[in-house]
């Protein structure tokens, strides 16, 4: 292959697909049998680009010509970009090259939709099936699923694929409706309802007869643009909520809107990427999947957005004084994990320890929670806890005037109000 | 009062089982305990040399194995490989407590050495895992898959059985700089290796007579891509330090140029 026109392809194709921001590359098994690579459950980032995300996968398009013309998407139809095309044995050589020398996990394949979504996928398929039977390929592959495309290929797709997803981008139906007039909502659902009826019926085969191959083993996963059309972080995460129950996604991801466009439905160009907001729906994220949370404690009528200045479980527990303070000698496991400065691997070394003794501030600061935070939530076997009868105002101004946030720039209005 | 003992063994595990065992035996009242190649000469007491014995070994590793969780024996092992300074005499009073006390556990974390084991071993499996992400190899002319690593912990045989299951169709070697020892795969089977580099020639003078053509072109690929697929409107570079930490860089082939 002729290097030159290697280097332009995969620089096009790789700017073009970077904002699908999923770089996971955990969740699958794959034993290596004299082959190439494997997979075991842990996914691994081999290096960080300058934005500070993981760089797990090879993440390429396979073209950027699309039929589309949806307003948020860099590839869109009507923008003057320059387009490019791999063939499949490029993308295979490209894969088999940088994991043989220890770049990357594996290959997260994407494409603009040529032709027709059937069309599309089914040269998406081609290289993961080419890469698993031919090259004895057994590193992780994540393939798109394309809107539109077939039940058939979405079956086939998933037994070459660790992963699925399909993105569905806007939170809201009426938000596609203004933005992606060519896509009806119902194109984004068939995919994902296909990918998870076959796990299902793959994963209760396999009980019976053990030879039945893998089915997508690390899921799939979807992805929303946040801060694209005005939607609420309610609008946001009750969709996600959605997305993990009915399809059984193993991840949402949200990526903050970053302006590809000069389109009067969306932000100018130049405006800032809501880096902030989308920390703070993957902290509700995490209370959701590992925290025992349900969604609607932590965003409801009165409550439509995540504060900013404070991450969502410390605005839980200043709304829900009543349940606190808790003893760390004797509280439950999951109302453990409920206190602001405690993480789960705090809550299991704590629940060890006092299995030995009574654990005191000593203990607890060594163990490593966050005693800034924890300390008004919690009492422990010292004589030293809070005794003032403090307002969830007083301490949260407290805890701000007493930690250091990177974003506290973003917030330094509201944060006056409570140190003055 | 008795004697506080110096001990000297020669820096690998199955010395340092083999002077826990003299200890244990001899009932040696410790003060210190340092691999032979970091003795220093100002010590007041002269030390004792520990001669690393198999049987020894043996016997207390299946000791260890009685009384300890697979975990917290991993734990310690992984501690040991640290090689922190004074790491030893934190593994001597660990091992002490698991097979003194009945009620011992890995698990007791109010216990400040078992929370200190805990905490280092965490460490060392971080630096685990950060070589299986950060080893970048590079294709010689004899078909040799080769990289250089200088990690901050002795994590080489840790990695070995990863980096075997992945790579087995390609031969490959992995070679710590700092402790001058390596890793071979030749297709069938992987063993410690010391090479021997000639210092004079630096490297940039022959590394085209050393990796074969392709291999430049797929290191530039390689720093396109991550160029590329960077978001400049999302610049973080502080969190970009926090994940890969300067002292690292020089291996990286996205971080550092062939010419370097």
């Amino acid at each position: 292959m002729s290097f030159e026109r290697i280097k332009e392809k995969l620089n096009i194709l790789a700017d073009a697909a970077k904002y699908d921001i999923s770089c996971s590359s955990s969740g699958s098994k794959r034993v290596n049998k004299g082959g190439l690579g494997n997979s075991d459950g842990v996914g691994i980032c081999h290096s960080y680009t300058e934005d500070g995300r993981c760089v797990s996968l090879l993440k390429i398009l396979l073209t950027n010509y699309c039929i589309f013309d949806c307003a948020y998407c860099v590839t869109r139809k009507s923008n003057d970009v320059k387009r490019a095309a791999f063939k499949i044995e490029e993308v295979v050589s490209l894969t088999m090259n940088f994991y043989r020398r220890n770049y990357i996990e594996g290959l997260f394949l994407s494409s603009g939709i040529f032709k027709s979504p059937d069309y599309t996928m089914e040269r998406l398929v081609q290289v993961a099936k080419k890469l698993r039977l031919e090259e004895n390929f057994n590193g992780y592959i994540h393939l798109k699923s394309i809107p539109g495309a077939s039940d058939e290929l979405m079956r086939e797709a998933g037994l070459y694929a660790d992963r699925l997803s399909v993105n569905i981008e806007i939170p809201t139906i009426s938000g596609l409706k203004l933005l992606a007039p060519d896509k009806k909502h119902e194109d984004f659902i068939k995919p994902m309802e296909a990918v998870k009826d076959a796990i299902q019926i793959y994963q209760s085969e396999k009980k019976i007869i053990r030879s039945i191959p893998k089915y997508a083993p690390a899921g799939q996963s979807t992805q929303m643009i946040v801060g694209a059309t005005g939607e609420s972080d309610r609008d946001v995460m009750y969709s996600a909520a959605y997305y993990y129950k009915k399809f059984k996604m193993k991840r949402v991801y949200y990526s903050g809107y970053i302006p590809v466009a000069n389109d009067s439905r969306l932000p100018a160009l130049g405006s800032p990427v809501p880096l902030l907001r989308e920390n703070r729906l993957y902290q509700t994220d995490w209370l959701l999947r590992f925290y025992g949370f349900d969604i609607r404690e932590l965003l409801n009528e009165e409550n439509q957005n995540l504060d900013l200045d404070i991450d969502p479980k410390l605005s839980w527990a200043l709304r829900n004084r009543a349940l606190f303070p808790l003893d760390i000698n004797k509280a439950d496991k999951l109302l453990l994990a409920r206190v602001p400065g405690i993480g789960l691997k705090s809550v299991y070394k704590i629940i060890e320890a006092r299995k030995y003794r009574k654990l005191n501030w000593e203990h607890l600061k060594k163990i490593g929670l966050a005693f800034n935070r924890a300390k008004y939530f919690v009492i422990c076997d010292s004589g030293d806890y809070e005794k003032r009868d403090l307002s969830s105002l007083q301490i949260k101004g407290m805890i701000l005037h007493n930690s250091t946030s990177k974003f506290r720039e973003d917030y330094g209005i509201q944060l006056n109000l409570f140190t003055s | 009062m008795k004697t506080q003992h110096v001990l000297i063994y020669d820096g690998s595990f199955k010395g340092f089982l083999t002077l826990i065992f003299t200890v244990f035996e001899e009932k040696i009242e410790v003060s210190a305990i340092s691999p032979e190649e970091s003795v220093q000469s100002d010590m007041f007491s002269s030390p004792t040399f520990i001669t690393t014995d198999l049987e020894k070994y043996n016997r207390v590793k299946l000791g260890l194995k009685k009384v300890l969780s697979a975990s917290a024996d991993k734990q310690l092992y992984f501690a040991f490989l640290s090689e922190i300074k004074g790491i030893e005499m934190q593994l001597l009073h660990y091992i002490k407590e698991a097979f003194r006390n009945k009620n011992f556990s890995s698990t007791d974390f109010g216990n400040p050495v078992v929370l200190k084991i805990n905490q280092v071993s965490k460490m060392v499996s971080r630096e685990k895992h950060r070589m299986e992400a950060f080893v970048r190899f590079q294709l010689t002319k004899e078909d040799i898959f080769f990289a250089t690593i200088e990690p901050d912990f002795n994590v080489l045989p840790l990695i070995l059985k990863h980096f075997e299951s992945r790579y087995a169709d390609q031969k490959w070697i992995i070679y710590d700089l700092k402790r001058n020892f390596g890793l071979f795969y030749n297709l069938q089977k992987t063993s410690y290796i010391n090479l021997e580099f000639n210092r004079d020639h630096k490297e940039k003078s022959d590394k085209s007579s050393i990796y074969k053509h392709c291999e430049k072109e797929f290191q530039q690929l390689w720093q396109e891509y991550f160029s590329s697929t960077n978001i400049k409107s999302r610049k973080n570079m502080k969190l970009h330090l926090q994940h890969v930490p300067k002292r690292y860089w020089k291996y990286l082939t996205e971080k550092s140029s062939w010419q370097n």
